[in-house]
C-alpha cells in the first residue's frame, strides 16, 4: 500500500496542473460533488444536478470495470427498504419503555401533538413530559448517533480501503475518552452535564487531528498505512493517559465507566448539541460516495482520472471525523455501529459507496435505535448500557448476514 | 471515598462473597468481643478477632494503625483509637484529624503500607492479594468489608474496639447509633406509605432495598422504587430516568451532592423530571455521599436525616 500512496503524492501535485478547475472547486466545506466526473464525461462538471449525493443518473458506468458492481447508483428499492426499517425502529423506539405507558396512549398522545390533530391519551401531565422530554429526543438521538457512526465508519473504510477500519481508529474515541475522564475527575463536586459533550467533542476532535498530524510527519503524501499506523499509537498514548488520570479518581470510576459503555438519554438539548455538526458531516459524507468509489481502485487510478487523492482523502476524513466527534459527544463511546453496519448494507445492497453510505446513514440509525429499546426494556426498570447491548445482539446479527450472502464478497 | 462505587466498579468483590464474610463475622465476633470487654480493659491482649479474613490474632494493643478503609478510619477515631493510627488511604476525609497519606484503599501497595511500619492494617477491599502480602511479613491485617446489614456494621465497630484496645470506646458508640436510629424511627410516623428514590450519581444509578443503605430506609417504612428492578441488576441498579418520572417518588434522596453537585434545581432542569412531586413540593434531600455509602458511625446521623424527611413528608 505503501508504493502507490507515496507515489501518489507526486503524481497527485502533477495532476493539479492539467485540472485546476478541480483545485479550485475542492474546499473540505463544500466538497467536489461531480468533479470526479470530469475525467469520464468532460460536459458534467459543474452540470446540473451532478452533485446530487449519487441519486442521479451514474454518467461514468464505464470507467472502473474492474468492478461491475460500483456502477450501480442507489436504487429506490433497497433505499425504500431502509428508510422502512427506520421508521419502524422509530415507531418501536416510541412505544416501548420502562414507564408502562400503553403503546395505545402513547400513540393517542403523539397523535394529540401533531398539529391540527386532538386526540385525548389520557396521560397524565408527569407522563406527557416524560414522553416528550425523555423518550422522543433519547430515540432521535439514538437514531442520530447511529447514523452518524454507521457512515462515519463506512466513510473510514472507504478511505484505508480496510473492512477493519471504524470510526474509532485514529484516535477520536481515545481521545474523548481523556478529556471526558479528565472532566470527571477534576471537575468531580460540579455538575458536568454540559461539559461532558464539549470535553468529549474536543478530545474526539484533538485525537484525530493529532494523529492525522503525526502520521503526516512519519510518512510525508497521505500514505493510508502510515496514517492508520499514526492512529494505533495515538490511540494507545491517549488510553494510557485517560487510565493514569482514571486512578487520580477513583471515585468516580463508575461515572467513566458509564461514560465510556455509551448512553443515548439526556433529552433535547443533546440532539441539539450535536444537530449542527450531524448535518455538515453528513452532507459532505453523502456527497463524497463517488469520489470513495474512485479512490477504492487505487491512488494511482484515481489519479490518473484527474483526482487528487490526498487532498479528496483529507475531506472526506475530516467529514467522518466531525461525524464522530459529535456522536461520540453527545453518546460516549458506542461500539460496534461504525464497524459493522458499512459491511452489513455492502453484503445486502452492494459496494459502492453511493449506496453504502446513505445506507449506513439509515441502517445504522435503526439498529442504534433497536439496540437501545433493548437496553432499556430488558432489564426495566434498570437500564443496559448501550454499548453492551450493540455488540451483544450485533455480533449475531452480522454472523447471521455474512452466512445469508456467502459467496458474494463484498 | 465512597466505597459503595468502588465496591460497584471492582466487580471482582462481588456481592455474595462480601455477605458471605458478613455473616461468618456476625456470629463468630460476638462470641470473640464479648471477652475482651467483660474482661479487665486496660490489657485484653492477646485478643483473637474474626474479621472478613478468618480469624485475626492481635498480640499487644497496636500503636501503629494503617487504615485503607475510610469507614474504618471513622470507626477508629470513633471509638477512641485514632492517636493509635499513624496513617489513613487518600479517601479517608473523616474526620478531620485523621493522618491522611496518598496511600491507596483502591489499588494498595504492600511496600507503601511497611514503610508505616504498621503494627496493625485496617482495610474493606482485598485487591491484587493485599491481605496475602501484608501477612506474609507478619503485620496483622482486618479486612471488614463492606456492611450488608446494620447488625454487621455494629459488629465491624465491636471488632475494630476489641483489636485496638478499645471495647469500652466501641460499646458506647455502638449504642449511641441504636439509640439514635431507635428515637429517629419512633418519631418518624411507620405507616406514612411513602415511596422514595436514593440517587447514587446522574446516569441515574439507584439502590435496592437489599443494600446496606436500602435497609436503612426500610426502617422508617419507606418503599423503594428501584425495588421494581429485576434481580439481576444487581443491587445498584442503572434505572430509566422515564421510569423514575413515572414512578413519581414522595422523597428522592441524593445522594451525588458531592460527586456531581446535584440539588433540586439541577433535578428540576433535568428532561422530565420539572414536574415530579418530589420537585415541585420541596421533598428532595440532600445527603453527604460520604456518609451515605460508608457503613460506619455516622449512619446513626444519616438515619436521623432521613427520619426528619419522612417526618415532615408525613406531615404534608
Amino acid at each position: 500500500m505503501t508504493g502507490p500512496s507515496r507515489r501518489a503524492g507526486t503524481a497527485g501535485a502533477q495532476s493539479r496542473a492539467p485540472d485546476p478547475a478541480a483545485t479550485e472547486g475542492e474546499a473540505p466545506s463544500r466538497p467536489p460533488g461531480g468533479q470526479e466526473a470530469a475525467p469520464a464525461d468532460p460536459g458534467a462538471p459543474g452540470g446540473p444536478g451532478s452533485p446530487g449525493s449519487g441519486r442521479t443518473p451514474e454518467p461514468g458506468g464505464l470507467r472502473d470495470p474492474g468492478s461491475p458492481r460500483r456502477a450501480a447508483g442507489l436504487r429506490p428499492g433497497p433505499l425504500l427498504l431502509a428508510l422502512g426499517a427506520l421508521l419502524a425502529a422509530l415507531t418501536v423506539g416510541l412505544l416501548a419503555g420502562a414507564a408502562g405507558i400503553a403503546p395505545r396512549q402513547a400513540v393517542l398522545q403523539l397523535i394529540d401533538w401533531l398539529p391540527l390533530l386532538t386526540a385525548d391519551a389520557g396521560l397524565t401531565p408527569v407522563e406527557q413530559s416524560l414522553l416528550l422530554e425523555l423518550r422522543l429526543p433519547r430515540v432521535l438521538l439514538a437514531a442520530a448517533v447511529g447514523g452518524l457512526l454507521a457512515i462515519a465508519g463506512a466513510a473510514y473504510q472507504g478511505v484505508f480501503r480496510n473492512p477493519l477500519a471504524d470510526p474509532y481508529l485514529l484516535g477520536a474515541a481515545a481521545g474523548a475518552g481523556l478529556t471526558t475522564t479528565a472532566a470527571i475527575v477534576f471537575l468531580a463536586g460540579d455538575d458536568v452535564s454540559l461539559v461532558i459533550p464539549a470535553a468529549a467533542f474536543a478530545g474526539a476532535v484533538g485525537g484525530v487531528l493529532l494523529a492525522y498530524t503525526l502520521g503526516n510527519v512519519a510518512g510525508r503524501g497521505g500514505g493510508t498505512a502510515t496514517l492508520v499506523l499514526a492512529g494505533v499509537a495515538v490511540s494507545s498514548f491517549l488510553t494510557a493517559g485517560q487510565t493514569f488520570v482514571q486512578q487520580l479518581g477513583v471515585d468516580e470510576l463508575e461515572r467513566i465507566y458509564a461514560w465510556m459503555l455509551g448512553d443515548v438519554g439526556g433529552g433535547w438539548e443533546k440532539l441539539a448539541l450535536a444537530a449542527p455538526y450531524a448535518a455538515v458531516s453528513v452532507g459532505v459524507l453523502l456527497l463524497h460516495g463517488r469520489v470513495l468509489d474512485v479512490l477504492s481502485v487505487g491512488d494511482d487510478e484515481a489519479t490518473g482520472l484527474g483526482l487528487n487523492a490526498a487532498r479528496a482523502r483529507l475531506a472526506v476524513l475530516l467529514a467522518a471525523s466531525l461525524a464522530t466527534a459529535a456522536a461520540v459527544a453527545v453518546s460516549g463511546l458506542i461500539g460496534f455501529v461504525g464497524i459493522v453496519v458499512p459491511h452489513v448494507v455492502r453484503r445486502l445492497a452492494g459496494g459502492s459507496y453511493r449506496v453504502v453510505l446513505p445506507l449506513s446513514l439509515l441502517g445504522g440509525a435503526a439498529f442504534l435505535v433497536l439496540a437501545d429499546v433493548i437496553a432499556r426494556t430488558v432489564l426495566a426498570p434498570a437500564e443496559l448500557p448501550i454499548g453492551v447491548v450493540t455488540a451483544f445482539v450485533g455480533a449475531p446479527f452480522f454472523v447471521a448476514v455474512l452466512r445469508m450472502t456467502r459467496g458474494e464478497g463484498a | 471515598m465512597r466505597p459503595v462505587r468502588t465496591v460497584l466498579a471492582g466487580a471482582l468483590l462481588g456481592a455474595l462473597t462480601l455477605a458471605g464474610c458478613g455473616q461468618s463475622t456476625t456470629t463468630a465476633s460476638q462470641s470473640g468481643s464479648a471477652s475482651p470487654s467483660t474482661a479487665a480493659p486496660a490489657p485484653g491482649f492477646p485478643v483473637t478477632v474474626e474479621a472478613g479474613n478468618g480469624p485475626v490474632t492481635i498480640g499487644a494493643r497496636p500503636e501503629r494503625i494503617v487504615s485503607l478503609s475510610p469507614t474504618a478510619t471513622e470507626t477508629l477515631f470513633a471509638v477512641g483509637a485514632g492517636s493509635q493510627v499513624v496513617a489513613v488511604d487518600d479517601q479517608s476525609n473523616h474526620p478531620a484529624e485523621a493522618p491522611r497519606t496518598d496511600l491507596s484503599g483502591f489499588k494498595p501497595n504492600a511496600e507503601a503500607v511497611i514503610a508505616h511500619k504498621p503494627d496493625l492494617v485496617v482495610l474493606a477491599n482485598d485487591t491484587d492479594g493485599i491481605v496475602a502480602e501484608l501477612t506474609e511479613v507478619g503485620v496483622p491485617v482486618l479486612l471488614e468489608p463492606a456492611a450488608a446489614k446494620l447488625d454487621e456494621a455494629y459488629d465491624q465497630i465491636t471488632d475494630l474496639g476489641a483489636a485496638t484496645g478499645n471495647a469500652a470506646g466501641a460499646e458506647q458508640v455502638v449504642a449511641g447509633m441504636k439509640k439514635k436510629i431507635e428515637q429517629a424511627v419512633a418519631a418518624a410516623p411507620g405507616d406514612a406509605k411513602l415511596t422514595y428514590y436514593h440517587e447514587l450519581d446522574t446516569t441515574p444509578y439507584s439502590v435496592t432495598s437489599s443494600t446496606f443503605i436500602g435497609q436503612v430506609y426500610a426502617l422508617f417504612g419507606l418503599t423503594n422504587i428501584a425495588d421494581k428492578a429485576p434481580d439481576l441488576a444487581g443491587g445498584y441498579p442503572k434505572l430509566s430516568a422515564e421510569f423514575v418520572a413515572k414512578a413519581d417518588p414522595d422523597l428522592i434522596f441524593l445522594a451525588d451532592t458531592k460527586c456531581c453537585g446535584q440539588s433540586r434545581d439541577t433535578l428540576a432542569e433535568r428532561p422530565g423530571w420539572s414536574k415530579l412531586s418530589a420537585v415541585t413540593g420541596d421533598r428532595v434531600v440532600p445527603l453527604d455521599d460520604d456518609v451515605a455509602s460508608r457503613w460506619g458511625p455516622r449512619v446513626a446521623d444519616l438515619a436521623q436525616q432521613v427520619g426528619e424527611a419522612v417526618r415532615k413528608a408525613a406531615a404534608e
